[in-house]
């Protein structure tokens, strides 16, 4: 753990410091930082990750539902939820690929839009410099759904009956009886996985935007991970490692706030 | 009563309703890629949708004996191997040590574990290449194995304390007390009792390095030397105009994927969410 977590961390911070690449490197302070927040690309990249949030609320939203209509003992509620799960545990890589294809200026989706006289409906979901960033969006949630779903599943099968059947002989509604009794008890669990979620948008979607649209049309559906790739690739290892740093500032941020929001939910 | 009997009927529908739709979300993106991988290049460009009339191995054939696929798949599948094992024999021992050896700081050891749980890799990327490069592992399976090793160790230390805790402290102690040293414990009572949740392990890491291809793709550049996600992207980009052959990759590369979570669902689901759990 040591030499994998302790040595490159303190490593990419050294290495922000310095620019050209590692077997020559020279001093430049905070050159690179200073370049690379004044790199419209960078910004146009944390911007994305922020955009990204967006899918987070939906994502847990429709989990929410899902598991709560699950959670009515309804028929075949196994099956269902290992479908729901199935994506989840996919390789991102081989799902993006058919994503792609499907959502292509003549991929699928538009084609069949067309010939359901729905044309006009028909973007350009990959090659359009805004709808880039939502198809992304889309197949984050279209896979982490499952993971929702099984998660706040869970939760609810642990509280105990009493309370809802309570509020069930009071005459509460289905409505009434979900938002105003079983959610607030599973609180502590939704929170928790609203900041692991959040974490996954900001720092584990390189996956989902690159073989998706890689990071296109020019910048305008990259991430931060792509353009530390994209940096680190072209051989700028001092802007690399500087983006690198700042990530895991902002991940060091959310990793506290998940680790307090654990220990309230292990707490009630 | 009649009116609330309805009303309970038409709820139960478009429950079944509601949960049938989101079914057919998840399951039409795999629909589409097995399909796909059945047509001829010729069918799909006239017509992508629908069920493929005229199915055709040839683009899995291509796949299976003219591609480099059936060598990274290997890559892949050593490399699963290798990491997961390594990772998970470390976390068996090193959990045993925190819970059972209670040493000195084995409470921060864990919550560290927990921390670097959720680190993201790309952080890691540019001093690992270095090193890598350094020692001359770039472009090695070793390269990768190395990383995605150390990278898995935290979760597994996690989950195994996690289990290790609902072991009874009075087995062990029993079993010390009658002079059995630590390693025989661990050999003859825990070791035994942690099948169930070792493989749960192994199954979740085996999936995460299985489809892990950001440090593939930076650490193993050339051709021989790719994992199959690393290999998939390469399709993607050689063949924009054969649909079906790149998908053939991609259902080749998913089938591994489902027939484990077909035959072991309870493991994956347990496992995936246990970071989550108490």
């Amino acid at each position: 753990m040591a030499f994998a977590f302790g040595f490159p961390l303190v490593q990419v911070v050294r290495d922000s410091f310095y620019a050209g690449n590692f077997s020559s490197p020279i001093w430049v302070g905070l050159d690179n930082y200073r370049g690379v927040l004044s790199d419209p690309a960078f910004r146009q990249s944390i911007f994305n990750n922020m955009k990204l949030l967006l899918a987070v609320p939906i994502m847990l939203a429709l989990g929410l539902v899902i598991a709560l209509v699950l959670n009515d003992r309804i028929r075949g509620g196994r099956h269902y939820q290992s479908v729901v799960f199935l994506p989840y545990v996919l390789p991102a890589t081989a799902i993006g690929i058919a994503f792609s294809f499907l959502l292509q200026e003549n991929g699928v989706l538009n084609r069949s839009l067309r010939k359901a006289h729905l044309g006009g409906l028909a973007y350009d979901w990959l090659g359009n410099s805004h709808l880039a960033i939502v198809s992304v969006g889309g197949l984050v949630i279209w896979q982490q759904l499952g993971f929702a779903v099984v998660v706040f599943t869970a939760a609810l099968l642990a509280l105990p009956p009493e309370t809802a059947e309570a509020a069930r002989i009071d005459g509460a509604g289905w409505w009434q009886l979900q938002l105003r009794v079983l959610v607030p008890q599973i609180r502590p669990i939704i929170e928790l996985l609203t900041v692991i979620q959040v974490i996954t948008v900001i720092s584990w979607v390189f996956n989902y935007v690159y073989v998706l649209t890689a990071g296109g049309p020019g910048f305008s559906s990259s991430v931060m991970e792509l353009y530390i790739w994209r940096s680190f690739s072209s051989g700028a290892d001092g802007t690399a490692a500087s983006v690198a740093v700042m990530l895991l500032g902002m991940a060091s941020v959310l990793i506290g706030l998940s680790l307090w929001v654990r220990k309230q939910a292990v707490a009630t | 009563m009649r009116s609330t009997a309805r009303h309970s009927i038409v709820r139960l529908l478009s429950q079944h309703a509601f949960l049938i739709i989101i079914c057919l979300a998840a399951l039409y993106p795999l629909w589409f890629i097995a399909s796909t991988a059945l047509r001829s290049n010729a069918a799909y460009q006239l017509n992508p949708t629908g069920f493929p009339s005229h199915p055709t191995l040839t683009s899995l054939r291509n796949m299976l004996f003219h591609e480099p696929l059936p060598r990274w798949m290997w890559n892949s599948f050593l490399v699963t191997v290798s990491s997961v094992a390594v990772s998970t024999f470390f976390a068996l021992l090193a959990a045993y040590a925190a819970v059972f050896g209670r040493f000195r700081g084995h409470s921060f050891f864990i919550s560290t574990s927990v921390a670097l749980m959720v680190v993201p890799p790309v952080t890691l990327l540019v001093p690992m290449f270095v090193f890598m490069v350094n020692t001359g592992m770039v472009n090695h399976l070793q390269s990768v194995i190395v990383f995605y090793t150390g990278l898995l160790v935290p979760f597994a230390i996690f989950f195994m304390t996690g289990f290790f805790r609902t072991i009874p402290q009075e087995l062990i102690e029993a079993a010390s007390s009658e002079g059995a040293g630590p390693f025989t414990v661990f050999r003859r009572i825990v070791l035994p009792l942690s099948g169930a949740a070792s493989f749960t392990l192994i199954v979740v890491q085996a999936i995460w390095v299985w489809n892990e291809l950001l440090i593939a793709l930076v650490f193993l550049q050339n051709e021989s030397a790719r994992t199959l996600m690393a290999g998939l992207t390469q399709f993607q980009g050689r063949y924009v105009t054969n649909e079906p052959l790149v998908l053939a990759g991609a259902l080749l590369s998913i089938l591994p994927v489902v027939v484990l979570y077909l035959s072991g669902q309870r493991f994956f689901v347990r496992g995936l969410t246990a970071g989550i759990g108490k």
